[in-house]
């Protein structure tokens, strides 16, 4: 495990991190004593942060939803006990995530798994890539098959973390004897059912956004209606690709159907980041109140290869970002048009959302909603 | 244009490690701070050309700190390296156990400057701040820029604290090449005009490869003292995610309900930043006003360029 420990501090090159306003960020978090997971109250769906000591899990979480930089988190101290992170209050991710201590003793009779793998959405199991992994793989195996024993309906992520320091054949290698190895011991267990999804993440780069996000998708019961919005935007608005973005995490909710290309989704995280950044400069209060991103928060990029980004805003977290050429742009009025039907589609969608949760009826059927006639009706030739 | 290429002969010194190959590749050659563990130490001296607005050429060079090096550089190449030198700026690693030898060798070169260029200008970089504990910075920084400040006698030297991790880098070399700008007054006066007529808060100019502030206007108060050396970091990382793209980004426009920034391609040789709070002005018209002056602006940036202000018509 030297490996980490040696290596002269890492760091990230976006030092504008700490102009980011606390008022912006993420609300209480709560460090709860496993006492206080005993009550079932919260029905919130989790999402558990699991693997070794060291594996990377505190910083997955820092990263991603609370905008540490990479290099920050060399200062994480060992987590000794359950950290619950509720981070509804600033981001569109109702959940969940709470973040393990590296050892788990599921023999320890205070620590009540069953309470916390029923109320279970999503477990990630973080490998460290750049150490031996067997023990980790033991882990795995022990971890998920408790799990699914409680609640199979939990969806297993296997995380292969740390793979900035692999070279790209390495880690092919690396997730294929990974895949290879945890599945053989599933088999073994007659536990063939028990699906696990790998990723390869590093928190240097934009790839633990991207996995978080298809963790966190999997999660959302209106994704079908979503991306069926998402769709009929683009094609109508002569859109090549679309994101909705949380905007706090980076993480994207959905997309429409066209295959996601790591660069373009690198490039709209990115275009949040300048956005946020210039208006905590710029666009608070002169007493440094307001915030920075509000129902007027809106970007165009231009490129010179005539792409142009185009970022507006959904509602308090969520951000559409979209890439087109500039010919399409030229129709901006048809776009705005267009937008302000599917902003609206949005609202409905999660209004019913959140009615259906408070009366704790079934989640919302995925039915591409009568409301999207407003986009497909929309005459072409607005401009 | 070329032909009246102004070179400016800028010496980078320091010891080994203390990160001067690291900052100028950041600014000048688009690494990002974590490549910058893959250099490897400087063998005696290493010459770069840049080009900055179109005729101002840096001459940089970085000299290597390892100690054989610098012994030359005192002795058997001392006119080589000391003569006509515009700008001396030595870096400092704030973390060396080796202070008293940093001050022997800083003390040695100021003495070869002042023989061969006593006009130079001197800067000291206390760097890789990063590695001082938060609470700590401001009071180690005061410490060693009252040390250097009485060291430097009967020089003067300006001090700016640096890490290749944030901002601070970008703060440190824009007032560093502001000193070696021309017509900088020149372009400061039409820039006031320029931002009042179009009614803006504030205009920033900056260099087009570097993203260094090279003038600014300002006409309402702002909250954040160190913004220019943040929008220089942020827009220029955006530039380096561009590029993974093969592209490069040609124009911005962000706004929120309080502001609206644009940010665009001026002359050939920078970017302006546009500030505006007015929502009543539409964005159709600041941008045609940024057009609007752009062909003034090109004009000025000539060494000899028109030597009347900015007269303009408004939308
Ligand atoms: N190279 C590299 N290092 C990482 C990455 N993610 C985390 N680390 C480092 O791994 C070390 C351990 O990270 P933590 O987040 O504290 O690990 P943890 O799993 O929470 O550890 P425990 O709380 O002890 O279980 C830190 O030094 C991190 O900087 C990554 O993607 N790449
Ligand atoms: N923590 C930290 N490290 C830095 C900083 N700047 C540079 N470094 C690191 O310092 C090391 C040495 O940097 P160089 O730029 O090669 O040093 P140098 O002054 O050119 O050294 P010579 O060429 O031998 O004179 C590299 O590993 C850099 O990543 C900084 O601001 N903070
Ligand atoms: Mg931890
Ligand atoms: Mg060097």
């Amino acid at each position: 495990m030297s490996i980490q420990y040696d290596e002269e501090p890492l760091a990230d090159s976006y030092g504008v991190a700490d102009s980011f306003p606390k008022d912006f960020g993420y609300g209480e978090e709560d460090e709860a004593d496993m006492e206080d997971c005993q009550a079932p109250s919260d029905s919130k769906p989790r999402i558990l942060l699991m693997g070794l000591r060291r594996s990377g899990k505190s910083s997955i979480q820092k990263v991603v939803f609370h905008k540490m930089s990479p290099n920050e988190t060399l200062f994480l101290e060992s987590t000794n006990k359950i950290y619950k992170d509720d981070i509804s209050s600033s981001s569109f991710v109702n959940f969940q995530i709470w973040d393990f201590p590296g050892q788990v003793d599921f023999f320890d009779p205070t620590f009540d798994y069953e309470m916390i793998f029923r109320g279970t959405g999503a477990l990630i199991f973080v490998i460290d890539a750049q150490d031996d992994y067997v023990e980790a793989l033991g882990r795995l195996h022990l971890t998920v098959t408790r799990a699914y024993r409680v609640n199979p309906d939990i969806n297993f992520e296997v995380f292969i973390h740390k793979v900035d320091g692999l070279s790209d054949d390495h880690k092919i290698e690396t997730q294929r004897d990974v895949h290879q190895r945890a599945n053989d011991d599933l088999v073994d267990a007659s536990l063939e059912k028990l699906h696990l999804s790998f990723y390869l993440t590093s928190i240097y780069d934009h790839s633990i956004f991207e996995a978080f996000s298809k963790v966190v998708q999997k999660l959302i019961p209106q994704l079908p209606t979503l991306e069926n919005l998402l769709n009929i935007f683009i094609s109508n608005s002569g859109i090549e690709k679309a994101f909705l973005f949380d905007v706090v995490s980076k993480i994207y909710i959905a997309t429409d159907s066209s295959p996601v290309d790591m660069q373009s989704y690198e490039l709209c995280c990115d275009m949040i980041d300048v956005v946020i950044d210039v208006s905590c400069i710029y666009g608070l209060k002169e007493d440094g109140s307001g915030s920075a991103y509000d129902k007027e928060s809106m970007a165009i990029i231009k490129l010179n290869n005539t792409t142009v980004l185009y970022l507006k805003e959904v509602t308090k977290f969520l951000a559409l970002v979209c890439i087109l050429r500039e010919e399409s742009f030229e129709r901006k009025g048809l776009i705005d048009y267009n937008f302000h039907c599917f902003r609206k589609a949005i609202h409905e969608v999660f209004e019913v959302g959140v009615a259906t949760q408070r009366s704790s009826g079934p989640p919302p059927a995925a039915t591409p909603c009568d409301k999207t006639v407003a986009l497909n009706g929309t005459p072409r030739n607005t401009v | 244009m070329s032909s009246t290429a102004m070179k400016k002969k800028v010496l980078l010194m320091g010891k080994s490690g203390s990160g001067k190959t690291s900052m100028r590749s950041i600014i000048f050659a688009n690494y990002i701070a974590r490549d910058t563990r893959r250099l490897g130490a400087t063998i005696d001296v290493e010459h770069s050309h840049v080009r900055f607005l179109g005729n101002l050429v840096l001459n940089l060079w970085d000299c290597g700190g390892q100690d054989t090096f610098m012994e030359n550089y005192f002795t058997s190449q001392r006119d080589n390296i000391f003569r006509n030198v515009e700008v001396l700026i030595y870096v400092f690693d704030v973390e060396s156990r080796e202070l008293e030898k940093d001050m022997h060798y800083y003390q040695s070169c100021l003495e070869a400057i002042l023989q061969n260029s006593p006009d130079a200008k001197v800067f000291c970089l206390v760097h890789k701040m990063d590695l001082v504990q938060e609470d700590q910075r401001d009071l180690i920084f005061k410490e060693r820029e009252e040390d250097l400040r009485r060291l430097s006698r009967p020089l003067s030297c300006t001090c700016f604290r640096t890490s290749i991790w944030d901002e601070t880098l970008y703060k440190a070399w824009s007032s560093i090449v502001y000193q070696l700008i021309p017509n900088v007054q020149q372009l400061e006066t039409n820039l006031r005009n320029f931002a009042q007529i179009i009614e803006a808060d504030e205009v920033l100019l900056f260099e087009r490869a570097t993203f260094l502030v090279i003038s600014h206007y300002q006409c309402k108060e702002q909250r954040d003292a160190h913004r220019f050396e943040k929008i220089s970091n942020i827009i220029k990382q955006f530039k380096l995610s561009c590029s993974k793209l093969a592209a490069s980004f040609q124009s911005m426009e962000v706004r929120n309900s309080n502001f609206a920034a644009f940010i665009d391609v001026f002359t050939s040789n920078t970017y302006v930043m546009v500030i505006m709070s007015d929502p009543s002005i539409p964005s159709a018209a600041t941008l045609i006003n940024i057009r609007n002056a752009r062909k003034h602006f090109e004009k000025l940036e000539r060494v000899d360029g028109p030597k009347h202000s900015l007269h303009m018509r408004m939308r």
